[in-house]
């Protein structure tokens, strides 16, 4: 081990890890709980436009607004959504402090739509319920939020790459490790309690274009936190329920008909014809997607050729200069002007996210995961379709709750072997005169992910994955990094691997198929709730290895009548023969 | 002598290009390095200006958003064009 590696040793009450969304509301909440707590803000990017929504977002997609709709639809809504399997507790919590959250924001200078009377002009999306809230002038999220950190004093760290979580005697967090990205200095943080914001597995899949990078989720959003959690012993919820989006061709960014669709835009096939009831994107929706891609009727676009001038520019202003504002530069290199042409779409390459689906680590109604000391929120804790909202939600609920913690308990002792391992680990690579580039193992295993992960899932293609993702695990002792920020790519793969493993042995622990293409197990067709009317965790086992587990779904706070369970498995709309054809295969 | 290890460095075409006129880095602006959220830019030593120095680009754009001189140009990287 180097011995030139330097080490930066503090101590904070609470550490919030990611800058993003969730991050900066957990670390001004917890200051404003107890102002004289030690908030640190850790981001391995620059907090001020890092995450998902670095460059804005164009609006909330799961607002729950008084006049149109109730925590308790809001609740059953999302129920029906994710098949059923959803703690109604953390969802209903989200519902009940929506509005607040939509007020707090809205004080601090993000701008939504309102109509001319001064009401939030919400807009209608899912399949049931009202919950879309446009910000067409949503780019300044970052810039609010950062003016607000300032000014709650939190301290902030930014280029930092957590890598790993200290835990005391008694299993509960104590601590973060983790190195700078410019300068390869090692910092071990002692704190009182930690908030993992580290956003979704997003680069889990390789998106088809090949291009690393070129991923749906902001590509800091490694999986990191998925891969911390873990380590320090979390449970993790319903992994095999994937985030698999209906997206851009080649941009793979969202083709946003949440955005459109409110404004007459809609997916349709290639002839021009809408095949699905509704965009809200769900499992049963991107089985539809799916299933209209593979038959002749394929490839799916989004129409918007058919609306007025003014309707065109309007959704030209929102989409070309929120979320991705490279998008208009992108539809002009391939000629795609809205007026005259469907923009073309796909299916994008795996990942986990729970702001988009299910797939996260564990949490309560308190944001709490299965670790005494460790909360999560945003797009990695598992509250389905959670959304930014849910972000910023679950951020104030971890930010109150770890300052409560923090006020009440000591610093627990640091244990120095955990630090030595981890230390060798991180930087072992910089240490090699020869092996192999982080970029090309990244490659190779995000191929894999492609070859043998993505759904339909076949039972014996998932085994093959394991026993390659087994050879890349031995590859990753080879890794070699030339300097901090190639050090930063190598843990990265190493997180990608583990998600990418824990992706596999979720898929094959649940013996069904559920939430439409997220998973659908090509060997197991059938919803099987006598056996699987359960969530699926996943957790590390005394051996150090994955386990698994089954928990009981909670019992329901707002019932779903029988005849609305099935709402979501009635979205298409004139079911072809070709479609019906694949879904049997 | 044994089998020696060897490694070859591959080039692309830098999706992200600054206009060395506008670019003030030499001046001490580091405002495109700082907010890349994949920190893929640097300063050229030859130049004192800012360039893209790896082929990480996730085209999101605070870097061409957030220049005060509108000295850097995002281009969609060759392979999703």
């Amino acid at each position: 081990m180097p011995n030139d590696i330097k080490v930066i040793e503090s101590e904070y009450d609470v550490v919030v890890v990611g800058g993003g969304t969730a991050g900066p509301m957990a670390a001004i909440k917890a200051k404003e709980r107890n102002p004289d707590a030690r908030v640190l803000l850790l981001d391995k990017a620059h907090v001020k436009r890092s995450g998902a929504i670095s460059m804005g977002m164009d609006g909330l997609n799961n607002a729950v607004v008084p006049g149109y709709a109730t925590p308790e639809q809001y609740t059953k809504e999302i129920t029906i959504a994710n098949d059923g399997i959803v703690n109604q507790a953390t969802v209903y919590a989200y519902a009940k402090h929506s509005f607040t959250t939509i007020e707090q924001l809205d004080r601090w200078g993000v701008k939504f739509e309102k109509d001319a009377n001064g009401d939030y002009a919400m807009r209608k999306v899912h399949h049931m319920g009202t919950y879309v809230l446009p910000m067409p002038e949503g780019h300044d999220v970052k810039k609010v939020l950062y003016r607000q950190l300032k000014r709650a004093r939190v301290e902030i760290t930014n280029r930092i790459v957590a890598t790993r979580l200290l835990t005391a005697a008694d299993g509960s967090v104590n601590g973060v490790m983790g190195f700078d990205s410019r300068t390869a200095e090692f910092h071990v943080i002692r704190a009182k309690a930690v908030v993992l914001a580290c956003g979704a597995a997003g680069r889990l899949g390789l998106p088809a274009s090949g291009y690393l990078m070129g991923t749906y989720e902001n590509p800091t959003n490694a999986g990191d936190g998925y891969a911390m959690a873990y380590h320090a012993g979390a449970e993790l919820a319903n992994l095999e329920c994937y985030q698999i989006n209906p997206l851009i061709k080649d941009y793979n960014g969202p083709a946003c008909a949440y955005v459109t669709g409110p404004l007459g835009g809609y997916t349709a096939n290639n002839r021009g014809e809408r095949f699905i009831e509704c965009d809200y994107w769900s499992g049963q929706m991107m089985l539809e997607f799916y299933q209209e891609l593979q038959s002749g009727n394929g490839p799916v676009f989004l129409k918007l050729d058919h609306l007025a001038e003014e309707t065109i520019q309007t959704i030209e202003t929102i989409l070309h200069g929120n979320e991705r504002p490279s998008r208009g530069q992108f539809h002009a290199g391939r000629g795609t002007d809205y007026r005259h042409r469907m923009v073309e779409m796909h299916i994008s390459e795996i990942g986990f996210c729970s702001g988009h689906s299910a797939s996260g680590v564990y949490v309560n109604e308190r944001a709490e995961t299965t670790v005494p000391g460790l909360y999560s929120a945003g797009d990695m804790a598992a509250v389905p379709h959670n959304y930014m909202l849910g972000a910023f939600v679950y951020g104030w609920f971890a930010g109150v709750n770890a300052a409560e913690r923090a006020a009440a308990i000591d610093f627990a002792p640091i244990d120095a072997e955990q630090v030595e391992r981890e230390k060798a680990r991180i930087f072992a690579p910089l240490l090699r005169e020869h092996g192999l580039p982080p970029l090309q193992v990244e490659y190779k295993l995000r191929r894999f992910v492609n070859d043998y992960l993505q759904p339909p899932k076949v039972t014996r293609k998932y085994e093959i994955a394991l026993e390659r993702f087994a050879e890349i695990r031995e590859d990753l002792q080879q890794l070699k990094a030339a300097d901090a920020h190639e050090l930063m790519r190598c843990a990265e793969v190493a997180a990608i691997l583990d998600c990418a493993e824990m992706a596999a042995r979720a898929s094959l622990f649940r013996t069904e198929s559920r939430w439409g293409l997220y998973h659908l197990r090509v060997d197991h067709p059938e919803r099987n709730d006598a056996e699987w009317f359960c969530h699926a965790h996943l957790k590390k086992g005394a051996d150090g290895r994955m386990s698994h587990l089954k928990r009981p779904v909670e019992p329901y706070i707002v019932p779903i009548a029988e005849q609305e369970k099935d709402a979501y498995d009635r979205l298409r709309l004139n079911p072809t023969t070709a479609a019906r054809a694949v879904a049997t295969a | 002598m044994a089998f020696q290890p060897r490694s070859i460095a591959q080039y692309s075409e830098a999706a992200v290009t600054v206009d060395l006129d506008k670019c003030i880095a030499h001046k001490g602006c580091t405002v495109c390095i700082d907010v890349c959220p994949m920190d893929i830019l640097d300063i050229d030593p030859a130049t004192g200006k800012a360039y893209m120095k790896r082929d990480e680009c996730w085209y999101c754009l605070p870097c061409q958003k957030d220049c005060p001189t509108g000295a850097i140009q995002v281009a969609i990287p060759y392979l999703l064009r």
